[in-house]
């Protein structure tokens, strides 16, 4: 059970002391010059601080958030002596890197088009971003809708940075994904004669928010998990890639495995690979919490660059404004935006409002922070600092009981640690949510420098452009999970391997050690370190 | 200075915040976790866990990431437990009584002493949605297990040795693909995509300067 600090006792009293006032007076919206002062200002994206130069690699001269640059920049696990690529643990026709919901869409496609696919992960299938999203997948399948408005949709929400090939495969293939996670027995939310129940998310100007309950992910993914197993397609888990292998062609051919608990390295060879990693929220950027899962690391994105990959909008990253700031059990979970739509209002220590509660998730969020880091504003937390989303607002709104029955989970999920939302405010912080940016490939899946080296799901880089709708990812690691096994198990019946290096590792090592980078980490990651500081 | 309370990992005894969860305190106490650890936010299902306090008898379940630690808490992860997962071509099986009788015989050896529901950290009705699959009663099965995050622990306290969760999941892909009703406006759209109709409009709006599609998205019309 959760009890709140003194200070944070005291901190409500003055938050109900205004909320009569804040009842009747809204906080005015934002001119554009002013949420242009303050994303500049606060947003994480603009802090120049925290950005720094690329010195070696595909993408030299760019700037990337240091967290990053060390993992890109970072030293091989491999050890070359225990390395003999003569002996082949793994023969494949497609390697899959990853067991969430790309990579499982991406091997049961290659699987029915015949391949020999194996997936690797380094934790168990299922465990990923996919399981918990909970908000739904978009598509444009309504009469009313089309995959243009979809497009216009996304591109606009994405600060029209999205690479058009890209978005125009989402869209289009949006309706035909739904089609198959529901042959696959997925269970959509639908009325009686079948029509599938759709809302809005923000950014959308047609109602095409597909949902599963508020378990879509999670739906989707065991239904995936469920189908990898039936087909017998080999899961080799806790086994993490911690190099891709190129042939003497210089093509993507295998990846350096080693086993998460015993460190035994495995060879893998296949005539395509596609890293279907997922997300970097655990490298917690800049010190934010995440809503991401314990494997987010961004590990896809050190695999492909070190191979000669080039990444695209690794620069930018989306975070939520409303994760949990309290209590430390939950920190950093999501608080459903509709929170805010149902009512509930932003507010500081002081119980002052600082913010049109329904501006954009990039301004709304930074103005969070601007309340804390700028004006001395937050509420200290058990692990640093938030401000009040003032919740007993949406009961006076809505009626006594909106609560229970417009977001029953989230009153859940405070409730567990004896915090009433209906009567007392939650404390929130920004979240660090999603890696807007990734590998850079084609239509086609394939990276855009390395052949036979395919990309699916949160590694990819702009799909989405510079900022991504809620719902278009879920369906981007379905989409282009199952573009990416359609290609690379096309591609592998024309791919005769060479002979197996790893001489791009060592080259790389010699472009650090050219460029004075010694950055002292290992890369890829693999997992968080989250114990205590002085062990 | 936060109150510390002693608990048991795997029977030793570690000095730990009590403000902590299971997980986070084995991690406080310098456990890397690498199995029973997944998305941290109780949708996985990586982290079950069995606890007993101190003094007391009754044996509890619970998800690692979830659960607060307590004084005298004596913590057992589970982050294996070996279901029976019958494979089937989702295509080729059929919504009937048998199919269950062939896949999972061992439904009906229930001896009805809901420990399974008892153990289930997210509050379902585990042994209710069993007998729902005994009887092929699909839909119901599928509505009642819906938040399972197949975690196992309900299996491990079975004496009739049942994988509730792999039960579940065959039903509630069944009623998904079989007996939910079937969406015409989905079926409509994949077809036009299909026969290339919104190809034009596609085109349209992606061969426009850049400056007539941020006209286009300032001005559009937002469905109420």
């Amino acid at each position: 059970m959760y009890s709140y600090t003194q200070e944070q006792l005291d901190s409500i009293k003055k938050v109900e002391a205004t909320r009569q006032e804040r009842l009747s007076n809204l906080h005015r919206r934002m001119t554009a010059e002013e949420k242009d002062e303050v994303l500049k200002n606060y947003h994480p994206d603009y802090i120049e601080s925290a950005y720094e130069t690329l010195k070696v690699g595909p993408n030299k001269g760019e700037k990337v958030l240091h967290e990053l640059a060390n993992l890109l920049q970072g030293n091989t696990r491999l050890d070359p002596a225990k390395i003999d690529l003569s002996k082949i643990d793994y023969d494949v026709d497609v390697l899959v890197i990853g067991g969430g919901g790309a990579g499982s869409s991406a091997a049961i496609t290659a699987h029915a088009n015949g391949a020999n696919v194996m997936i690797v992960t380094k934790l168990r299938i299922g465990d990923a971003n996919s399981m918990m999203a909970e908000g739904g997948i978009q598509a444009a399948d309504k009469p009313n809708d089309s995959p243009a408005q979809h497009y216009l949709d996304a591109f606009g929400g994405g600060h029209f940075a999205a690479k058009p090939c890209l978005l125009e495969k989402l869209v289009k293939e949006a309706p035909d994904a739904i089609r198959w996670l529901s042959d696959l027995g997925v269970m959509f939310d639908k009325t009686a004669d079948g029509e599938m129940v759709t809302t809005h998310g923000g950014g959308t100007s047609r109602k095409r928010m597909h949902a599963c309950k508020d378990y879509s992910g999670a739906e989707i993914m065991r239904t995936l998990r469920d189908e990898v197993i039936n087909r017998n397609i080999p899961v080799v888990d806790f086994t993490a890639a911690i190099e891709i292998i190129k042939d003497e062609n210089g093509n993507a051919a295998g990846a350096v495995l080693q086993n998460m608990e015993t460190g035994e390295i495995l060879i893998a060879r296949a005539k395509t690979v596609i890293i279907a990693t997922g997300g970097a929220g655990r490298i917690h950027y800049q010190g934010f919490p995440t809503s991401n899962h314990y494997g987010a690391t961004a590990d896809g994105l050190v695999l492909a660059y070190r191979a000669g990959a080039k990444l695209l909008y690794a620069d930018t990253l989306q975070y939520h404004p409303t994760g949990a700031a309290e209590p430390t059990q939950i920190y950093g979970a999501l608080v459903t935006e509709k929170v805010r739509s149902l009512g509930a209002q932003l507010v500081n220590k002081n119980g002052e409002p600082f913010v049109y509660s329904l501006e954009t998730r990039d301004v709304t969020a930074s103005t969070i922070i601007r309340e804390c880091k700028g004006r001395s504003n937050g509420v200290k937390t058990t692990d640093g600092e938030g401000v009040w989303l003032d919740t007993p607002m949406i009961e006076i709104i809505g009626g006594e009981g909106t609560i229970e029955k417009r977001i029953p989970a989230m009153m859940r999920m405070f409730g567990k640690y004896g915090i009433d939302i209906r009567k007392e405010p939650i404390l929130i912080y920004p979240t660090l949510h999603y890696q807007n940016g990734g590998i850079d490939i084609d239509a086609d899946g394939q990276t855009t420098l390395v052949k036979n080296l395919y990309v699916a799901g949160e590694a990819v880089g702009g799909i989405h452009g510079r900022n991504r709708l809620m719902g278009n990812s879920l369906l981007d690691i379905i989409v282009f999970g199952r573009n990416a096994g359609k290609f690379a198990s096309q591609k592998c019946k024309e791919v005769t391997v060479g002979a197996l290096t790893l001489s791009h590792v060592d080259n790389f090592k010699e472009e650090l050690k050219e460029a004075g980078v010694d950055t002292g980490v290992l890369s890829p990651q693999l997992l968080p370190n989250y114990r205590r500081g002085d062990l | 200075m936060e109150k510390m309370v002693n608990v048991y990992f795997f029977g030793k005894k570690y000095q730990v915040p009590e403000s902590l969860t299971i997980m986070k305190a084995m991690e406080y106490a310098g456990y890397q976790l690498i199995r029973g650890c997944g998305c941290r936010n109780g949708f996985c299902g990586a982290c079950a866990t069995l606890y007993r306090i101190h003094g007391k008898t009754e044996l509890k379940t619970c998800l690692a990431c979830q659960q607060q630690v307590e004084e005298g808490m004596y913590v057992a992860t589970l982050p294996f437990f070996p279901l029976v997962k019958q494979v089937y071509d989702i295509q080729k099986v059929k919504p009937t009584e048998q199919i269950m009788m062939q896949l999972y015989p061992e439904i009906y050896s229930c001896i009805g002493c809901n420990a399974c529901t008892k153990a289930c950290p997210q509050s379902l009705k585990t042994m209710q949605y069993i007998a729902y699959a005994q009887r092929g009663e699909y839909e119901k099965c599928a509505e009642e297990s819906f938040d399972c995050i197949m975690c196992g622990l309900c299996s491990s306290r079975c004496p009739a040795g049942i994988s509730h969760p792999q039960v579940a999941i065959l039903a509630r892909r069944l009623y998904g693909k079989y007996i939910a009703p079937d969406c015409k406006h989905l079926i409509d759209r994949v077809t036009e995509i299909n026969e290339g109709k919104h190809d034009e409009s596609m085109a349209d709006i992606m061969n426009k300067s850049l400056e007539e599609q941020k006209a286009l998205y300032n001005t559009r019309d937002i469905e109420k």
